[in-house]
């Protein structure tokens, strides 16, 4: 009895995200039926591509517990030095790629390793981070674009798979399906989520946190280059600028799937409806054409609701977890 | 989600150290090496830098270190509550663009504008601490929504649009000197830092702040209100960040809705690097207020003087996050020499 009510409560998280996300595209094409058209759908489809990845860069770092100012500054480091490197050294698309992946995941693990090593908090460390990685950023690229991107990869960014489904989800659902992987069977993915779950526990079972810290953040630097470099194929230029809005979106997505801020519960179908209803949103106020600045006081009304449902629940699991007693 | 991780027993350093000499305390207080660090710094570029000792440097130097000290008091008061305020940057723009709309589309003469737009950043700061303590969900997520609601209102509100037709005597303001050197708005930056120091020393509402960020528990046991005293806290917190708004709209003559860039995030950086630099721990409990002015000095002087040396000036951007991380890492260090010694 008591067990089924906690299998409810822990399915619960993404059942309701992803009504509201039907819901809400229900509503939105009866009102306006040019939602629908396949050319929406391929902006739809290639905004919540990069989102996606994004919220998981959060998601990863969530789960231990800490949070990560860094993630847009990162990604939009490797954004340019990606461009960069193909149009200054002409590397090959498939090479930088590598390289780019390569920076975002040392940038990433050189944040873990001095939260690991240090103590301090997650959040001074990378606010620092956010900066150092900016600054180079901007000392590279004078904050000018990168033009010279070559034309595959403007046309990864910007033709059809099929139908109406660009080619940039194809990566992204490799890439969520990895993550999925990880915390479900590997043994890293539940460690982190041991830590963010009850830190002194995790550390008397024998989990080594360095190591869980570093790697987490290594992984969240790899998805946030992942992304960045995704917005250069669809942007179709490595803009110095890529990834200074991610902050909101980042936590708003992993929140309104149900992730708990304290660490040790993610839900990665809850984050994907999250990013959906957030590019729903963000869509919607395109087509009614309404001021696009009033999605800033969405996200945010969001992320409060959000966290107000995430904390009803918490309080129904522990009054389940005080009937099994 | 578990935010500093500072030792706490830290907050017991000054009864202890108490039996040591004045001057042993003096030493490793962080005041004393930050005023050192500062003096070297100051001699060295006046030595080497031809123009950084000019009056006109000097005064602009100063006038920085004003605004940024009061950024960093805004963010230092709800650090104080072992919380942050994500939000400083868009309470401080909004009360900035309330000041502007007052005076220019209200018509409202300059006496009365100011302590409303002052006003009117505490009563936002009181919705994210009322937020923050009903719902007990980390100040972190309650203010990243509140900044992204109260700067997304005022850019729908102002259609992203300044307000340039200020009175005269608000640019005036900005631009007068004391003695030819000191800014006007460092005088307001210092003048806030005293008063700061007399709530939190002698006063039962800053001793009642300082004890529910200390130790919540047993503040609460020993009847603080301690929900009362964090609404407080992020009230301060909302009049200092638009004080520090005024200050800037004081700097430019004009209210821009984007000086504190996308959502007010750029003075993330100045509202923490002032106080982390300063002493603050933030773990909350103890404040360094006066440290918070002499932080924002010795950033505001290494900025200029490296700027003066044509070091890029985007490159400065990196180094500020370096000077954080060395802040931070510096604090750790002097922890664990104090704790080996056994004067912690």
């Amino acid at each position: 009895m008591a067990q089924s009510s906690l299998t409810r409560s822990f399915n619960n998280e993404w059942i309701g995200p992803a009504l509201v996300s039907i819901i809400a595209i229900a509503a939105i094409s009866f009102f306006q039926p040019s939602f629908l058209t396949p050319f929406n759908i391929f902006v739809l489809l290639s905004a919540i591509a990069v989102n996606m990845l994004v919220a998981l860069g959060q998601l990863v770092i969530i789960g231990i517990g800490q949070m990560n100012l860094a993630l847009g500054s990162i990604g939009g480091l490797v954004a340019i030095s990606f461009a960069a490197m193909m149009e200054l050294w002409g590397f090959p698309p498939v090479l930088a790629v590598v390289c780019g992946l390569a920076i975002g995941v040392i940038a990433g693990m050189a944040s873990g390793f001095v939260i690991a090593r240090t103590g301090i908090s997650a959040f001074i460390i990378t606010l620092a981070g956010l900066q150092i990685f900016k600054g180079i950023n901007l000392g590279i690229t004078k904050a000018q674009p990168f033009y010279g991107v070559p034309q595959s990869v403007k046309d990864f960014g910007n033709t059809s798979m099929f139908g109406p489904i660009p080619w940039l989800v194809f990566p992204t659902i490799i890439i969520s399906l990895a993550v999925w992987y990880l915390f479900a069977r590997l043994r890293i993915g539940r460690h982190i989520l041991a830590i963010g779950g009850n830190r002194n526990a995790a550390e008397l079972s024998g989990i080594n946190l360095t190591s869980t810290a570093i790697w987490a953040h290594g992984i969240s630097g790899f998805l946030a280059a992942a992304a960045g470099m995704m917005l250069v194929a669809r942007l179709q230029l490595g803009h110095p600028t890529i990834g200074e809005d991610w902050l909101i979106s980042s936590f708003a997505a992993p929140v309104i799937g149900g992730a708990v801020l304290a660490g040790g519960q993610v839900s990665i179908p809850g984050t994907f409806f999250g990013v959906v209803i957030i590019a729903i949103i963000t869509q919607a106020l395109v087509v009614f054409a309404i001021d696009p600045f009033v999605v800033q006081i969405v996200l945010g009304g969001l992320i409060l609701w959000a966290v107000g449902l995430n904390r009803l629940r918490e309080v129904r699991v522990a009054k389940a977890l005080e009937n099994v007693k | 989600m578990p935010l500093p991780h500072v030792t706490p027993a830290s907050d017991a350093a000054p009864v202890l150290m108490g039996r040591r000499s004045v001057i042993q305390r003096l030493m490793f207080s962080s005041e004393f090496g930050l005023a050192l660090l500062i003096a070297l710094t100051f001699v060295a570029f006046a030595a080497f830098l031809p123009g950084f000792t000019s009056t006109f440097s000097l005064f602009t130097i100063g006038r920085q270190i004003g605004i940024d000290t009061m950024i960093g008091l805004a963010m230092m008061t709800v650090i104080v509550t072992g919380g942050l305020d994500l939000s400083v940057g868009a309470i401080g723009v909004c009360s900035a663009m309330a000041f502007g709309w007052l005076l220019e589309r209200a018509g409202m003469p300059l006496a009365m504008a100011v302590p409303i737009a002052i006003l009117f950043g505490a009563s936002l700061g009181f919705i994210n601490g009322t937020t923050v303590v009903r719902s007990g969900v980390h100040s972190f997520i309650i203010t990243l929504a509140g900044m992204s609601i109260f700067f997304g209102v005022m850019i729908f509100l102002t259609k992203a649009e300044a307000f340039r037709e200020l009175p005269v005597q608000v640019q005036g303001f900005g631009k007068w000197r004391f003695a030819g050197v000191i800014s006007s708005l460092l005088v307001v930056s210092a003048a806030t830092c005293a008063a700061l120091s007399v709530l939190y020393r002698f006063t039962s509402l800053g001793r009642r702040m300082l004890a529910a960020g200390a130790n919540p528990r047993a503040a609460e046991i020993s009847g603080v209100r301690t929900g009362r005293a964090i609404i407080n806290c992020h009230m301060l917190t909302g009049g200092l960040a638009a004080l520090g708004g005024l200050m800037v709209t004081a700097r430019t003559g004009a209210a821009v809705p984007s000086m504190a860039g996308q959502l007010g995030q750029d003075w993330l950086l100045p509202a923490f690097l002032a106080p982390v630099v300063g002493g603050t721990l933030l773990s909350g409990g103890r404040v360094a207020v006066f440290g918070t002015l002499l932080g924002a000095a010795l950033v505001n002087i290494i900025t200029s003087g490296l700027l003066l040396m044509r070091v890029g000036e985007f490159w400065i951007q990196a180094f500020l996050g370096f000077m954080l991380l060395t802040a931070v890492l510096a604090d750790r260090a002097r922890h664990v020499f104090l704790r080996r010694r056994g004067m912690i």
